[in-house]
């Protein structure tokens, strides 16, 4: 039964959704199961939540290696929780100015937009930026002409990356205009419209299959694994 | 990496941009919209991807405005809410400020659900965005009025930073109406990465795509250009020449990553052959 | 003057012998007026008779769709004279939105005019903004709540009179609210842009039909593919053998596991970022389930950091189960599958610090991810763990490839489940999915060649006939994939 249940619960909402698509009147069960799934994982952050709490101060408790950082993660998740629900800070909104609380929780000048403001947007786009130190060693490491194929790959890289900049421009650019062609930002997006585009739609077209084949495997109960069944 | 990042920047180095066909197709596809057109600006990303992806959306505001287009400001990222506060705070309220909200320009913010929200919105657009972010019901919007579905927009303009994005815009929204008599033009901005992803949909599904931060400034070229043919002799700001500067330290960075690879391809075939002799 | 006064006037010129330019004269002058009015005759005569309105104009509701599309018929005027009618174009009423907004455009037109009038007069800006919303509130006013209105219509369709074969044209109109009634009218349109329009029909509403007629064509598709998968998973069930060729990333597994024993060190695993909705999620975890079994038999230690509260339960009964088929269940532990966050960065920065400190032997990541993909490859490879990476997004693989020891691309990582079971069933799936590959190979191939030939066919000016052959299996193709 345990496992009985979830395979029919995910059997008639996937055949729902495929239906939907052919079936008119049947059209809006489709954004009905979406809706459902969205409840599930607003439900599911309390879990999420409950797992976050218990982890570190299991670990805060039993001073584990690391257990600075589970304080540091508590105080933060709880300042942030306690500023975003209690509305900290907020200042009243255009429509109603009077009304302490009117203003929308992410208002300009509240507790949780200087939260988001200055600690969360400059982290993570430091955190993005950190890509380009590691472009750099993946570049470096990896881009060996050991065959016929890599050097094939080492010199579309040259191009791309030379054709995508003004380098391009000043190195290829005094190309007669009967081969402006080869002039390297001209091709490089020959290279991203033909050969990329023919790459890209041969995997595009075997991830469809084999989101398909996945899907029904997991549709008609084949493949049971997610759901800890253990087959 | 950090002094090829620094210098072009401390330096204030900027190298011309010469804009490619892609570029132009993309600015073509707006800038010949029929006056008074309404457009859906969908900006999905977020801080992380506002270094690449906040110049072309800078751009594109701009650019709607100035054509005097009707803009429908929309994210399904929830940390988008603050990139769209952010643009239409510095390119609208800045620069257009005849500009009348709820009239010329409405802001429906964040909606959650990802593609639910795209097919949606397909079929019921108010529906799936009920209220603009001052929380007034799109009811007593007027610009809302002739808003149904998406097909009574004339454009849809994405910027996108990954899931969900341009790849979903183009595959639940797009291309079911590829067909019809009055297709729904896109134009799609998103990071380099993701580029390669949307190629094999341009030009059959999208009518323009905005790569990286090079098809930003090639963009930013083409308006400048025009506002230029607008206002002669008016001055750039510094905001919309933002991609120009941020191609300086790309491009001495992607020279770097070039010579890393001749210098590592160098030491390999040395070691090699040192391996070879030994 | 109106094109019926002229011909009447023409026609009397004629009878008369009199013209109306000039009266009873001497006969110079009137032989001059004769000439006029004969070549004014001439030119009358040229000009279409006025277009008879269409009639008979009836609706129906077109089948098999959503309801967005209705049917207009009407009857060509039987006496209508030949060349008088150039187009017929088919009008619908608007909605009250459509008329409300229409309005406003309105309201907003005699705004503007009335505010520049006012402002050139020198008005000042604030009396003169008064003024001129006043005027405009008057001039267009909103009807009184009941109160019958003006239809207003909007043309939708344009047949040329020359494609109407017969004595009876259609057209479809699409795009239309399924929850709103409308009224049709088509307007006979003469070559001088004159029009004659037909009554207004009843009230009429799309229904949707039961079945989208249109997407015919991709059902077939679906029902192919997934017939051949369902035909090879029953002729494996039938005992028949089914080989599929060697993953090395899968393979490799075992090798992986078995090397974090050895050393001492945990495995991790990270089936993606997405949730339980992403397929490639959902296929992570029942990789995951394969490997942590494997785990659970090595008696080594797993950690899977999720970056969604559904996949962190999801994923622990997935290991749980895994250890209980291994017979470890007491190995279990709930906490090593725990979450982290939603946010991207965060969730990776806390991967990255774990990696570091804790300096697993074996990084699993299979499921769906995006820029941090790098980050994690990287950092994996830097504490010299052994990394072996799946995914589905195209726009990852390349950093995957270029950073771990095996990678599994598109449709190998789906088949990776499968593979691992080792179970008939689930070969015989993959199998079938290749039916599809073969199918879309084919499409290609055959795709390629007509278009090829057509161009040929084109630029040499002979072999029309196999020419329009491939031209038209090109367009039967492209209408069946892209319905």
């Amino acid at each position: 039964m345990k496992r009985l249940i979830p395979l029919w619960i995910a059997a008639i909402a996937g055949f729902t959704v495929i239906a939907s698509n052919f079936i008119p009147p049947a059209m809006g069960m489709s954004d009905l199961v979406t809706e459902m799934f969205s409840v599930l994982a607003a439900v599911a952050y309390v879990l999420g939540a409950a797992s976050i709490a218990k982890v570190h101060l299991s670990k805060l408790s039993a001073r584990r290696p690391g257990w600075g950082y589970s304080i540091v993660t508590l105080f933060c998740f709880t300042a942030t929780l306690v500023v975003g629900l209690l509305k900290v800070a907020v200042p009243p909104g255009p429509r109603s100015p009077d009304l302490a609380f009117s203003g929308s929780y992410s208002e300009p000048g509240g507790a949780l937009w200087w939260i988001y403001e200055y600690a969360i947007s400059p982290i993570t786009a430091t955190l993005f930026a950190l890509l380009a130190f590691y472009v750099a060693s993946a570049a470096f490491r990896a881009f060996r002409a050991k065959n016929l194929e890599a050097a094939l790959l080492l010199g579309t890289a040259f191009i791309i990356l030379l054709g995508r900049t003004a380098a391009g421009g000043y190195l290829t650019g005094w190309f007669p205009e009967e081969i402006s062609g080869l002039r390297l930002e001209n091709f490089s997006i020959y290279i991203m419209q033909v050969f990329n585009t023919a790459g890209n739609r041969a995997i595009i077209i075997g991830i469809a299959l084999g989101v398909a084949a996945t899907s029904l495997r997991i549709l008609l109960g084949i493949d049971r694994s997610y759901l800890g069944s253990g087959d | 990496m950090g002094l090829a990042v620094a210098v072009p920047i401390l330096l204030q180095s900027r190298f011309p941009e010469k804009p490619t066909a892609i570029a132009k197709h993309a600015f073509d596809t707006i800038n010949d919209l029929p006056d008074g057109s309404r457009v859906l600006l969908a900006f999905d990303f977020d801080p992380a991807s506002e270094p690449e992806l906040g110049p072309m959306a800078s751009s594109l505001t701009r650019h709607a405005a100035m054509r005097g287009y009707k803009m429908y400001f929309i994210t399904l990222w929830p940390f988008g809410t603050q990139m769209l506060t952010d643009k239409i705070r510095e390119v609208i309220l800045a620069d257009f400020p005849q500009l009348v909200e709820g009239t010329d320009w409405v802001n429906l913010g964040f909606q959650a659900g990802n593609e639910a929200i795209m097919t949606q919105a397909k079929s019921d657009f108010k529906r799936t965005f009920p209220r603009d972010v001052r929380g007034i019901a799109v009811a007593q919007i007027p610009m809302m009025d002739e808003i149904r579905t998406t097909r009574d927009f004339a454009c849809l303009i994405a910027v996108s930073a990954g899931y969900p994005g341009g790849k979903e815009w183009v595959q639940y929204v797009v291309t079911p109406e590829r067909g019809s008599a009055t297709p729904l033009k896109a134009v799609v901005g998103c990071t380099g990465v993701q580029t390669p992803q949307l190629f094999p949909y341009y030009p059959g599904q999208l009518d323009g795509l905005i790569g990286a931060i090079k098809g930003a400034a090639e963009y930013e070229t083409l308006v400048n250009a025009e506002a230029e043919r607008r206002t002669p002799g008016a001055p750039v700001p510094a905001k919309y020449l933002e991609a120009v500067r941020r191609m300086g330290p790309q491009m001495v960075a992607h020279v770097l990553m070039v010579s890393l690879i001749v210098l590592g391809n160098v030491i390999y075939f040395v070691g090699r052959r040192r391996g070879v002799n030994a | 003057m109106s094109t019926e006064r002229t011909t009447h006037l023409a026609r009397n010129a004629l009878t008369t012998g009199r013209s109306w330019t000039a009266r009873a004269a001497p006969l110079r002058r009137w032989r001059g007026a004769a000439v006029a009015s004969a070549a004014l005759t001439l030119a009358v005569s040229a000009i279409a008779a006025p277009p008879l309105p269409p009639q008979d104009v009836r609706v129906f509701d077109v089948p098999l769709d959503a309801g967005g599309a209705i049917g207009v018929k009407w009857t060509v005027p039987v006496d209508a004279p030949a060349g008088s009618i150039a187009t017929f174009v088919i009008r619908r009423s608007m909605t009250d939105a459509e008329r409300s907004s229409n309005r406003l455009d309105q309201r907003k037109t005699a705004y503007e005019t009335e505010l520049a009038r006012l402002t050139a007069e020198g008005v000042a800006p604030e009396s003169a903004k008064t003024q001129a919303t006043m005027f405009a509130q008057q001039k267009v006013p909103t009807p009184a709540e009941g109160a019958a209105q003006e239809p207003g219509w909007i043309d939708v369709s344009e047949v040329p009179a020359s494609a109407v074969a017969g004595s009876d044209g259609v057209a479809l109109v699409k795009g239309l609210d399924p929850e709103q009634s409308f009224q049709f009218l088509v307007v006979s349109r003469g070559p001088d842009g004159s029009g004659a329009a037909s009554a207004p029909t009843a009230q009429v509403r799309g229904a949707p039909g039961l079945f989208m007629g249109k997407r015919s064509f991709l059902l077939g598709w679906i029902i192919f593919i997934c017939g051949a998968v369902i035909a090879y998973i029953l002729l494996a069930r039938s005992g028949r053998p089914m080989k599929i060729r060697r993953i090395a990333a899968l393979e490799a597994v075992d090798e992986a596991v078995g090397r974090a024993t050895e050393m001492g060190r945990p495995v991790l695993f990270i089936p993606g970022i997405q949730d339980m909705d992403n397929v490639q999620t959902i296929a992570g975890i029942t990789v995951l389930a394969r490997v942590a079994k494997t785990v659970a038999e090595y008696d080594a230690t797993i950690e899977v950091p999720t970056a969604r509260s559904l996949a962190m339960q999801a994923a622990r009964e997935a290991v749980q189960a895994s250890y209980m088929q291994a017979g470890r269940s007491e190995s279990f532990n709930p906490d090593a599958i725990s979450y982290i966050t939603d946010e991207q960065f965060g969730f990776v920065a806390y991967v990255g610090g774990r990696m570091v400190r804790e300096k697993p032997a074996a990084c699993f990541y299979m499921g769906c991810f995006y820029a941090e993909s790098l980050i994690l490859a990287e950092t994996g490879n830097s504490i010299g763990a052994i990394q072996i990476a799946g995914t589905a997004e195209s726009s990852q693989l390349p950093f995957f490839v270029a950073a771990c020891d095996y990678t599994l691309i598109g449709e190998e990582f789906f088949a990776a489940s499968a593979y691992l079971s080792g179970e008939p069933d689930q070969i015989g799936s993959i199998k079938g999915q290749d039916i599809g590959k073969a199918l879309a190979i084919a499409v290609v191939i055959v795709a390629s060649v007509c278009l090829a030939v057509a161009a040929v066919v084109e630029a040499s000016g002979s072999g029309i006939a196999i020419g329009i052959a491939a031209e038209s299996v090109v367009a039967f193709l492209r209408m069946a994939l892209t319905s």
